[in-house]
């Protein structure tokens, strides 16, 4: 096995379980049972597919997509802050 | 897809690193599933966001840095992001939690510090 | 001294992580790094953040390596658990624990550590009874959790922020 095909395989079968990790969270976003319920799914989602990026980034071998995971992570980082600080006093902004 | 070209040795341990991250993070996603209250589920996540993230952004910088041909170490700036970021966002998700469950008086509520 | 660098460890991080982002550093990019790294926390002045010593660098070495192996255990603790490699009763829970420390550098360090390592969530802290709240997610020896929080984080802490 030439060093290509591994790296080829093994790095699609890791973005294939990212992306099932973010259809777990997304199962536990639509379904609830509570609102914090809800925005823990969406930060675990943004957190994995910040990962599948990083993970795509290495089989492209190209550094272009750590802008784009760095990003990711930064809106997924105010968006949960947002949330939980609504859920906290039913308004984001005061 | 046109890969990037590495020694058989650096490519086994690239894939074991991202492997191995991969495999954390969705035992923290499953975590969201098993677990039975909220409180349990908020620690699974975590498990994504520290070993998870760390072997993933390990393995990217081990490849980057042989297929650039300098030592690349930009990937450890998110490792550094979500090592500040995730204790925050926890934080107020569980104060908010703790703070809803406690006006409305749920039984499985945590008691006053 | 104080007035051209106010906060030496923003300094060396900022210029440290504009160093990274532009790997491999050329000479202009470590004149625009030492720029950076000299002009914004001069700027940050304006926010007055309270200035932070550290009294015992090493201590604080050997807690980063303190946390990161308590990381790695209990990211292999809470992993079984979840996969339900686990053998026998699992209780889950809060539990209080009485803090003596006040530094505020030293409580958000201490909320970071406790909410990086799965399995311990900081959920409130009292600043009136200096006491905090936790949740565990297997709080079987919660003695042992309070003992092990006061002995390996806290007592470091309050030395390196005496």
């Amino acid at each position: 096995m030439s060093a290509s095909t591994v790296l080829d395989w093994g790095l699609g079968l890791a973005q294939g379980m990212l992306v099932l990790a973010m259809a777990l969270a997304a199962w536990r976003m639509l379904r609830g049972p509570r609102a914090q319920d809800r925005i823990l799914g969406l930060d675990t989602l943004y957190l994995n597919g910040m990962l599948a990026i990083v993970v795509h980034g290495m089989r492209t071998g190209s550094g272009l997509y750590f802008e784009a995971a760095l990003i990711l992570g930064m809106i997924g980082f105010t968006a949960t802050v947002a949330l939980a600080k609504f859920l906290m006093q039913g308004e984001v902004i005061q | 897809m046109n890969g990037p070209d590495l020694p058989a040795w650096a490519a086994w341990i690239v894939v074991v690193l991202a492997l191995g991250g991969a495999g954390f993070s969705l035992t923290g996603a499953l975590g969201l599933i098993r677990l039975k209250t909220f409180y349990e589920r908020v620690h699974a996540p975590t498990l994504g966001a520290t070993l998870g993230a760390f072997l993933i952004l390990a393995g990217s910088m081990l490849l980057l840095s042989l297929v650039e041909g300098h030592i690349v170490l930009r990937d450890a700036l998110i490792g550094l992001f979500i090592t500040l970021t995730t204790p925050v966002t926890m934080l107020l998700l569980a104060r908010a939690a703790a703070h809803r469950d406690r006006t409305e008086k749920n039984p499985g509520a945590p008691p006053e510090p | 001294m104080s007035t051209l660098l106010p906060h030496p460890f923003l300094s060396a991080g900022l210029t440290l992580m504009w160093l990274v982002l532009n790997a491999p550093p050329s000479p202009g990019s470590i004149v625009l790094a030492l720029l950076i790294g000299l002009i914004v926390p001069a700027v940050m002045r304006a926010l007055r953040p309270a200035p932070v010593r550290v009294r015992r660098p090493g201590l604080a070495v050997r807690l980063l390596f303190t946390v990161l192996y308590d990381m790695l255990r209990s990211n292999l603790d809470v992993a079984a658990i979840i996969l339900g490699l686990r053998r026998g009763e699992r209780r889950t829970g809060f539990v209080s624990i009485p803090l003596d420390m006040t530094s505020s550098f030293g409580l958000s360090l201490l909320s970071i550590i406790l909410t990086a390592t799965p399995g311990t969530l900081w959920v409130q802290y009292d600043s009136h009874t200096g006491r905090l709240l936790m949740h565990l997610i297997d709080s079987t020896d919660s003695a042992g959790w309070v003992r092990r929080v006061k002995d390996r984080y806290e007592r470091p802490l309050m030395e390196i922020f005496a």
